[in-house]
């Protein structure tokens, strides 16, 4: 049961072939048997998903209209807040917190009756791509457990992907919904900014912070995206319109005459060539189930990665200044007459870890006087220029598309003492940030030489999400009529090895 | 070529209120050089004609109705505190020992 897509499950619940306690029971047991291994969960809230789930089961019994995804369990990465549930953004310095609110997205999970198991691994503070930043431990990649699940949303990505949860939300500052997607076979979303309420998530970069669905099927992530989506007062960046259809694209997946427009800067030299052949081959699908490919050029993308790590340094030094020992969270060193400066200093040195105290630094030195216009503006100016790119690129095609990371997955501990080359991850997923347009990565296949996932990135224009669910049904329709069988079906057992 | 000091870092890092060790200042500064080089790369683009985006909605002012909601109770907002006293939360010293 636990091997089948969300909506599959749905409908099961929906015949009365299973209840909702038994579906998440099953995957309470999943957890248990392979969790160890994989650490993708930092909390699983057992009791509270079986009573979540046993409510639904009543609810459905006294022939309540329920949502779509009614019943279906889902993996909660722990960057948002769920009232009285442990959060910690992967932190020491929210260690044992128990947030006093839900989030919105907790909330509108709660309003469909989707059932949360508990809460994800992910880099500290979502700054990684890999979930060594964690300080909790790292996730492995259910494919190998000695290579990353990409990050920062590891932990949703490896749930997913060892059949843990069918569901998962995740955040994507710079990539982290489709890295981590793509490195584990699974889809990831980052819709339009400003699509999902930010309410409740703990903020790393404002201006680029955006949560979204992830799961194993285009469609999945399709009905989780329309159950988080909305405007809420509460997040005045929150987009006041009409969520897209994105339901119905994932159901078409009609591609006939729509232009696909291929990033020539996202493609060739720094790219693995499994990752390329797999790319390739996708293509050549999206062409004959009817859409014509085109190139487009995006020269500025070359400067998103520096201007990305000015901007989210930046606003993140801001942002976690609210970590301050003195309302909530870690507090070191308050011994009789020391100062309240004195105690913030020793909590955020132990509280932080190694990557967010260099991002805070970074940060603070790009904003500083006398270095502001040349680093932070400057980088704000890159930001203009990349958006003019998406813009020219999107007169000629309908949806931009590249691979969604240069290589598949590397060995836990590869980079991690190299920050730029753990940086380079996110080349081609940071514009699509910088934008503020929407974002999808779904299993292109396996490279041959390593026999890992490869991710195929789509890209949509603000406010169109709708286009990169038709493109993205597409080629999963293709791609599983080639293989037979989806592409997680061969991904390692886990018990009993 | 960009770099930062041992000394730069300590002042940043004291303008962030983290307090760190030799250690860290002296393999910070050192990481510094390389990532001021890769960052510094937004200023080959960067002309005086290109506008800075902030943001990327045009948002401006975005009001809502003053009307009172639920919030959180005073049990509530500070169930989470390190130390609390009275309903408030308590916090070391702020003010030097002369106030």
């Amino acid at each position: 049961m636990i091997h089948l897509s969300a909506a599959q499950m749905a409908t099961k619940l929906a015949d009365g072939e299973t209840t909702s306690v038994a579906l998440t029971h099953a995957h309470l047991e999943r957890i248990n048997a392979v969790d160890t291994d994989v650490h993708a969960f930092l909390f699983v809230d057992k009791d509270g998903a079986l009573k979540q789930a046993a409510e639904v089961d009543a609810k459905r019994a006294a022939g309540e209209k329920l949502a779509p995804l009614a019943g279906v369990p889902l993996a909660l990465k722990d960057v948002m807040t769920q009232k009285g549930i442990p959060t910690t953004a992967g932190s020491k310095i929210l260690e044992g917190w128990r947030p006093p609110y839900d989030s919105t997205v907790v909330a509108k999970l709660k309003a469909n009756d989707i059932v949360i198991l508990g809460k994800t691994n992910m880099d500290e503070f979502a700054m990684g791509s890999s979930t060594e930043n964690s300080a909790y431990g790292p996730t492995h990649n259910p494919w190998d457990l000695t290579r990353i699940p990409g990050g920062s949303g590891g932990g949703s990505s490896a749930a997913l992907a060892a059949f843990e949860a069918p569901l998962a939300i995740g955040t994507d500052t710079g990539g982290s919904i489709r890295q981590p997607a793509a490195v584990t076979g699974t889809v990831g979303v980052k819709p339009t900014y400003g699509a999902v309420s930010r309410y409740g998530l703990i903020a790393f970069s404002s201006s680029l912070d955006q949560a979204g669905p992830c799961a194993r099927t285009v469609l999945d992530a399709a009905l989780l995206h329309e159950a988080i989506a909305g405007h809420d007062p509460k997040d005045s960046t929150s987009i006041n319109a009409p969520v897209p259809q994105v339901v119905a694209a994932a159901k078409s997946g009609d591609v006939k005459g729509m232009k696909i427009g291929v990033v020539k800067e996202l493609n060739g030299d720094g790219y693995q060539s499994g990752v390329r052949t797999r790319f390739e081959e996708s293509l050549e699908l999206l062409a004959a189930a009817g859409a014509e490919i085109v190139e487009v050029s995006a020269p500025n993308f070359e400067y998103a990665l520096a201007a990305y790590y000015l901007i989210a340094p930046s606003e993140c030094s801001s942002n976690l200044a609210r970590f301050d020992a003195m309302r909530y969270g870690l507090r070191i060193g308050d011994v009789d007459g020391a100062s309240a400066e004195s105690v913030m200093n020793l909590t955020r040195e132990i509280g932080f870890g190694r990557e967010v105290k260099r991002r805070i630094i970074l940060g603070t030195y790009a904003l500083s006087s006398g270095y502001y216009d040349a680093y932070y503006g400057s980088a704000q100016k890159v930001r203009t220029l990349i958006t003019q790119d998406f813009n020219r690129a999107f007169e000629k095609c309908d949806v931009m598309v590249s691979p969604t990371c240069p290589t598949t997955a590397f060995k836990i501990g590869e980079k991690s003492n190299d920050p730029i080359a753990m940086y380079l991850n996110d080349i081609a997923t940071i514009p699509v940030n910088m934008a503020g347009i929407g974002g999808m990565s779904l299993p292109a296949g396996l490279a041959p030489e390593d026999g890992l996932p490869v991710g195929f990135q789509i890209m949509s224009p603000a406010m169109q999400d709708q286009r990169m669910y038709l493109v993205g049904a597409a080629l999963e329709a293709a791609l599983l009529s080639k293989w037979g069988a989806p592409l997680l079906s061969q991904v390692p057992a886990l018990v009993g090895k | 070529m960009s770099s930062l000091s041992r000394d730069d870092v300590a002042n940043l890092a004291r303008l962030a209120r983290i307090e760190m060790s030799e250690e860290e200042l002296v393999s910070l500064s050192n990481e510094f050089t390389v990532i001021l080089d890769a960052v510094a790369r937004v200023q080959e683009v960067a002309g005086a004609d290109v506008e800075p985006t902030s943001h990327p909605l045009p948002l401006r002012n975005v009001f809502r109705n003053d009307v009172v909601i639920p919030s959180l109770t005073p049990e509530e907002a500070l169930s989470g505190a390190p130390a609390a006293e009275e309903s408030r939360f308590r916090v070391p010293q702020i003010l030097g020992e002369e106030a």
